[in-house]
């Protein structure tokens, strides 16, 4: 079983935690995450562009990309990473020009030797897949799609071909960190995805707050939070992994717990 | 070549590609969106009451045709500086005399046409020196939709009388702070709106860029200024052009010269891109300077480093000041149909000048561009040759600019 996979086969809701790499010390609050209970991390390729962010995760790969965080400073964490924590999942999450730059099989391989488990590109739509997916695949990297609110079931179909990992379900038309969509359409939306997939289908998108996060752990397999870890490290800097911590730990008992509380 | 297509003007196919560039790089929320556009676009070609609409406004309301007309003075004067025999006829479209002063008015009548079929109520635009932006804010006055550019704070601050103008005609101007605040900012802020308002709005694109079908829609409203280009010069001199030279920023009114030509053979084009303080330096000349990659929802040539981050580009020319092109341009440089070069501010600044004591005609620094490379192409043709290249914009928008770099204080 691929460690993706078993972040999802523990028979409990699973917490995924997003930083931008080169924001501040990312090993350290990287490890802040997974000591609170992070199941997977996704780490953030930061972008001149970043098209589909808000203004937190802009910030962000500002700070990162001011203090000069390159591709191979990117590969280089992961790589760490993967030495320190053997068992967490590790997803690359970015837009598609820094990922294609030296060529999909280049990229491919140098995740797969930085210990990677999958790829989320932004704009690298199913129908531009021949860029990166077979190179992905072929490694045995996972390509994760995103889904909206916009995907129609008849459009899900291209959605899921060539997917792996999870599903990752943007519950708002928008950008990130902004409003939360309305519980009644996250859970509407979470069940169609189900029905025409059977990869674990993760929430993310507006989720800031353990109440909110338990909410959506009770229709769906996984809850992402971004923004409000990626605002302490803007706001904290070298003290933020003790306030990373605290929110994870808050986070992943919410998440964790939410299908006992209603059992 | 070893395998030229039957036809350069086929393209793009069916998933919008230009050979290995365009296509549909857009997050998914609004790929939905941009398949429904396709369909819409697909529709509104095949309806001759479409076409009507968009005639009767391009007529009526921008004053088209516009004129082809001949350069004679500025002719004589390059003639002066070459060999003996040499010194090719410039004739010019003069698009400048549109509504709102430059060619970007055609193809926001005909996407505010698709908005209105579309059922859509709001308009947003993204724009660089600010003539996308007042093209934009025109054809939503006279449609009395609501619309909001997004302006980088840069170009806000350089380009006051535009911002200006903009909100005359009703437009909320938003100006974008991130990045360099430039052109490439307020895109991405435009794409940001437009993912958190997807039912209700369109993006007008400026430029023959973006995802696919827009580099299509765009070139094909563009299109107008090289079918009346052909249909004129063809009427007045009996025969077809021997170069056409239009500048490049996305690359919108090069394609709309170039395209109804591209069949020609006898026909040679080149497209000039901005060089700003010199192509070893910093610039704009995404051709010349770049390489290939993705941004803002399709593949072409952009200015970038060796990490795929989009580095910033410089003109003096705000329209030009784009670190992308449009992909059918990266297209068509590959299979090598067209051909691109790139001058610098200075000669465009001196080009810019030269046409305004020479025919009278005080031209936007996007053509001073185009004009620049005449400078140099003319004097190396026969004097029975003939040059026509696209007078795209009027300079009343950039005689600040040009009287600060001439140490002018007004």
């Amino acid at each position: 079983m691929t460690r993706l996979a078993d972040a999802f086969a523990r028979g409990r809701p699973a917490l995924i935690c997003f930083l931008t790499a080169g924001d501040g010390d990312t090993a350290a609050n990287l490890d802040a995450l997974v000591a609170g209970g992070a199941d997977v991390i996704e780490l953030g390729m930061p972008f001149t562009d970043p098209m589909a962010d808000g203004p937190a995760i802009q910030a962000a790969d500002i700070r990162a990309l001011a203090a000069g965080t390159s591709t191979a400073d990117v590969l280089a964490i992961a790589t760490a990473f993967r030495a320190r924590h053997p068992a967490v999942p590790l997803v690359l999450m970015g837009y598609a020009n820094p990922m294609v730059r030296r060529g999909p099989d280049w990229f491919a391989n140098a995740l797969t030797d930085a210990g990677v488990d999958g790829v989320i590109s932004v704009d690298l739509a199913p129908e531009e897949d021949a860029d990166l997916g077979p190179a992905l695949r072929d490694q045995g990297i996972a390509l994760i799609r995103l889904a909206t609110p916009t995907t129609d079931d008849a459009r899900l179909p291209a959605v899921l071909a060539g997917a792996g990992g999870f599903l990752y379900y943007v519950s708002v038309a928008g950008i990130t960190g902004k409003q939360q969509a309305a519980m009644a359409s996250i859970e509407e939306n979470v069940m169609r995805l189900k029905q025409q997939t059977d990869l674990p289908v993760a929430v993310g998108f507006g989720v800031r707050t353990p109440d909110q996060a338990a909410a959506i752990a009770r229709v769906a397999d996984g809850v992402v939070v971004g923004s409000a870890f990626v605002e302490l490290v803007g706001e904290h800097g070298a003290a933020a992994p003790a306030h990373l911590q605290a929110l994870a730990a808050g986070l992943s008992a919410a998440v964790h717990a939410a299908r006992e509380a209603h059992a | 070549m070893s395998s030229q297509p039957n036809s350069f003007r086929n393209q793009p196919d069916e998933c919008g590609h230009f050979g290995q560039f365009g296509g549909r790089y857009v997050a998914e929320t609004l790929m939905p969106l941009v398949l429904d556009l396709e369909r819409e676009y697909r529709a509104a070609k095949a309806d001759p009451r479409f076409q009507e609409q968009f005639d009767d406004l391009l007529e009526h309301y921008v004053g088209r045709p516009s004129p082809l007309y001949f350069a004679e003075r500025l002719t004589d004067a390059l003639r002066m500086d070459a060999p003996e025999g040499m010194g090719a006829e410039v004739w010019f479209k003069r698009d400048e005399l549109n509504h709102t002063g430059a060619h970007k008015i055609n193809n926001c009548v005909g996407q505010i046409l698709l908005a209105i079929r579309m059922g859509k109520t709001r308009i947003i635009a993204e724009t660089g020196a600010g003539q996308h932006g007042v093209a934009t804010a025109t054809v939503c006055a006279r449609f009395g939709l609501p619309c909001t550019i997004f302006m980088g704070a840069t170009d806000v601050a350089r380009q006051q009388p535009n911002v200006f103008r903009m909100k005359l005609l009703g437009a909320e101007v938003v100006p974008v702070t991130s990045g360099a605040a430039t052109l490439k900012d307020a895109m991405n802020e435009a794409l940001r709106d437009w993912v958190a308002n997807v039912h209700d709005t369109f993006y007008i694109i400026g430029t023959a860029a973006g995802p696919h079908p827009y580099p299509e829609l765009v070139r094909d409203f563009q299109s107008v200024i090289g079918r009346e280009a052909r249909e004129q010069m063809l009427r007045r001199t009996g025969r077809l052009p021997d170069l056409l030279v239009a500048a490049i920023g996305g690359g919108s009114n090069a394609i709309g010269l170039f395209h109804p030509f591209l069949d020609d053979a006898e026909v040679e084009m080149l497209g000039v891109e901005a060089a700003g303080y010199g192509l070893d330096a910093k610039h704009a000349a995404s051709l010349a300077g770049g390489a290939p990659g993705i941004l803002h929802g399709n593949k072409t040539y952009l200015l970038q480093d060796e990490d795929g981050q989009i580095t910033e580009g410089h003109s003096i020319s705000a329209g030009l000041d784009y670190p992308g092109i449009g992909p059918e341009h990266a297209w068509l440089k590959e299979v090598g149909r067209v051909k691109y070069t790139a001058v610098t501010d200075q000669e465009a600044l001196d080009a810019f000048q030269l046409l305004c004591r020479t025919e009278g005609i005080i031209p936007a620094l996007e053509p001073a561009h185009a004009i620049a490379a005449i400078v140099y192409r003319a004097r190396e043709m026969p004097r029975d040759q003939v040059i026509l290249a696209n007078l795209c914009g009027r300079g009343d928008k950039d005689i600040f600019t040009v009287a600060e770099r001439l140490g002018v204080r007004m």
